[in-house]
């Protein structure tokens, strides 16, 4: 995207100033909920508002027009008024030289003839006053660099690395909740709305050269014109990873043809196809969507499909071994000097092969040790570390047990805890070190999130698979858009 | 929308570099067998018409000929089956090639895509199966290799009941190929390489179909 193109862009995501056109003082409209959400955020431009009454909400005082309000001090303007106000609004903001807005209004392209007549007449105004206009019947635009939270929903994701573009308002919210479930943060994210004058293409391209973003994650449903879409695409995938949550997939094309390929021909499949081929991941539910994009955002790509698992349990390291048969990755057979190596390390009960299951034989340091020669092996490209966090969990059963702190529990409750925020560190450290995946899994990542297993996972800014199925799922995204940089000569 | 026969089909897609069977188009019975004596026997005998599209369902491929007499019956019954509405025909005369596989590929003419490749499984379960994979005009090499890894059934492509692996840079090639004739010639809307049989570890279309503007 060229600086000119990107100009607007910024007054969406990092705007100097925001008015809210149509403020409400009732706490259950959109136009109160999106002034609130702003103030709450902590957005540390200006804020205006404006509504027909005047007076004063959540301290801001209001405007009865927006030719009172300060000329360049605004660049973007949240949309709350109906279809009829807003070609006045949108030229009077024009003159105080905003350069964005957003319409987060309905009553536009989804609501008939009329709406689809008024939609278009905005969409040449804004084009004619040179405003960028996003949405309209849209939830909103949310921006973390900025403190920027300009939706008509909660929540305000915390900060991060995943830009989120959706043509479902409601999935830009279910990726926020994840993020705030995770911690994994997001940096820009927009609901598409109807999409009138600017598309998911337009803020992917722009996210492609974001600084403040490491990956995209976009939900299509309707695609229009596929050929064009997948020709942007391609320039975004070529720059940052982009993972997509398609709806509408199962929905068969059948078309009456003469030929079998074209009765073999689904929307489905040459979607999934054109996916392949632009490298675009594809994920079928929202939190393998999510997921997939956190683990983009916080993992080194893999140089290869090969991978080890180390478990202190060998059921685990069962299920994840045939979570990886079924996938792109490959379960790698434990070369022999890493064999020899792991021997030193443990009494020979071991599974001494992959999944390397350490059977209960782990002493103080052996985790954090195995770890490290796992990973640092060139025949590895990739770890699932598996079991974090069981021997704190016994520790809180302890600590809220009627013994503690007596019998020498407070002793064992400290160091199993010391101890799993020490391996949960020891597999960032090593993931960092070596350049290469570490990913670590266990269900307490939500059955008991506080424990300090998984919570020394997020405080290392990375995300703990709540299985590790889930763990495999991600990493083949991984794997599958690092195959095709690699296969493209890219890099 | 038109069809083109068989033997035009299949001359189109050959000079774009699909493998194609050693066949012969005759005129009546006397250069049927002729043919056959060409290329050896076994054959197969077809009616091939610009107009005739399911030559299978019609009952027109006589398969497993193993001498002229054969032959000769064959080209009589098909070309006595012939109806006023099939327009000009005539017979292809193929050699009788057996495989194990049987993939299928063609090109597909998208309302939303445009112009897509597609290779899969194929014999009598294809369309049950669908195990099939598609790509947007134009390929790229790697493109075409990677649709090969796409097909749930990939193990197809290795050795296979005593048959040799299916040779990927051949394989890759005839989707290359297509990807050129989608390029090329733009009254192209579809084709069907049905089947797209492996033989001797090498795909050869058997049976093809082009689909054309008027």
């Amino acid at each position: 995207m060229t600086t000119g193109r990107r100009a607007p862009f910024d007054a969406l995501f990092d705007p100097r100033g925001v008015l809210v056109a149509g403020a409400s003082s009732h706490p259950g409209k959109f136009g109160f909920v999106a002034l609130h959400n702003i103030l709450a955020s902590g957005y540390k431009g200006k804020v205006f508002a404006t509504n027909l009454d005047g007076g004063e909400i959540l301290g801001v005082p209001v405007a009865r027009t927006v030719d009172e309000l300060p000329d360049g001090d605004i660049d973007l303007v949240f949309v709350c008024t109906p279809p009829a106000a807003n070609a006045a609004l949108l030229e009077a903001c024009a003159r105080k030289g905003v350069r964005a807005a957003f319409l987060t209004t309905a009553g536009y392209g989804e609501a008939g003839p009329e709406g689809r007549r008024a939609e278009s007449e905005i969409v040449a105004l804004g084009e004619r006053l040179g405003i960028l206009l996003a949405g309209p019947n849209g939830q909103g635009v949310v921006s973390t660099p900025s403190s920027l939270c300009a939706q008509i929903v909660a929540p305000f994701p915390p900060r991060g690395r995943i830009a989120v573009a959706s043509q479902s308002g409601n999935f830009v919210s279910s990726f926020q909740n994840y993020a705030m479930q995770t911690g994994i943060g997001i940096s820009r994210a927009v609901s598409a709305g109807n999409a009138a004058a600017v598309g998911i293409a337009d803020y992917l391209e722009y996210y492609a050269d974001d600084p403040e973003s490491a990956v995209s994650l976009a939900y299509l449903e309707g695609v229009s014109d596929g050929r064009r879409l997948f020709t942007r695409l391609r320039g975004v995938t070529e720059r940052k990873p982009l993972v997509v949550l398609k709806g509408g997939t199962t929905a068969s094309g059948q078309r009456a043809a003469a030929s079998h390929t074209g009765s073999l021909a689904s929307d489905a499949k040459i979607f999934e196809g054109a996916c392949r081929q632009v490298g675009v991941t594809v994920a079928t539910t929202v939190e393998e969507a999510f997921e997939a994009a956190a683990t983009f955002a916080t993992q080194p790509l893999p140089a290869g499909p090969r991978v080890a698992v180390v478990t202190t349990a060998g059921g685990w390291g069962v299920v994840t071994a045939d979570a990886i048969a079924r996938s792109e990755l490959e379960l790698v057979d434990l070369p022999d000097d890493l064999r020899t190596a792991i021997d030193a390390k443990l009494p020979p009960r071991w599974s001494r092969n992959n999944p390397i299951d350490l059977a209960g034989g782990e002493t103080r340091d052996t985790i954090p040790e195995v770890l490290a020669m796992v990973a640092e092996h060139p025949g590895v490209d990739a770890v699932v570390y598996l079991g974090l966090g069981i021997q704190s969990n016994q520790a809180r059963m302890m600590r809220d047990g009627p013994f503690y702190p007596g019998d020498g529990l407070e002793r064992i409750v400290a160091y199993h805890e010391r101890q799993d925020a020490r391996f949960a560190r020891a597999a960032a450290d090593v993931s960092e070190a070596t350049g290469k995946p570490v990913l670590t899994a266990t269900e307490l990542a939500i059955a008991s999130p506080d424990n300090p297993g998984p919570r020394t996972v997020r405080e290392t800014g990375r995300l703990c698979y709540a299985a590790s199925t889930r763990a495999v799922a991600a990493l083949e995204h991984l794997w599958r858009y690092a195959r095709w940089r690699r296969r493209r000569n890219l890099e | 929308m038109s069809t083109l026969s068989e033997a035009r089909s299949k001359q189109l897609l050959a000079r774009y570099g699909v493998p194609v069977l050693d066949e012969r188009t005759a005129r009546d019975a006397d250069d049927a067998v002729a043919a056959a004596a060409g290329i050896g026997y076994p054959v197969v005998v077809k009616l091939c018409g610009d107009r005739i599209a399911h030559k299978t369902e019609r009952g027109l491929v006589r398969l497993g000929l193993h001498d002229g007499a054969a032959v000769r019956e064959a080209a009589m019954q098909l070309l006595a089956a012939t109806t006023s509405e099939d327009g000009p025909v005539e017979l292809l005369v193929a050699p009788m090639v057996r495989s194990a596989r049987e993939l299928i590929a063609g090109l597909h003419t998208d309302a939303q895509f445009g112009p897509c490749v597609m290779v899969g499984i194929g014999g009598v379960l294809a369309e049950a199966l669908a195990d099939v994979t598609f790509r947007l005009v134009p390929l790229t090499p790697v493109d075409a290799d990677e649709m090969l890894d796409d097909l749930a059934a990939g193990s197809l492509l290795g050795p296979f009941r005593g048959e040799p692996p299916v040779d990927r840079d051949a394989m890759a090639s005839v989707l290359l190929a297509l990807s050129r004739v989608a390029e090329s010639e733009p009254q192209v809307q579809s084709v069907d390489v049905n089947p797209l049989m492996i033989v001797d570890g090498r795909p050869v279309a058997v049976d093809a179909l082009v689909e054309v503007t008027e």
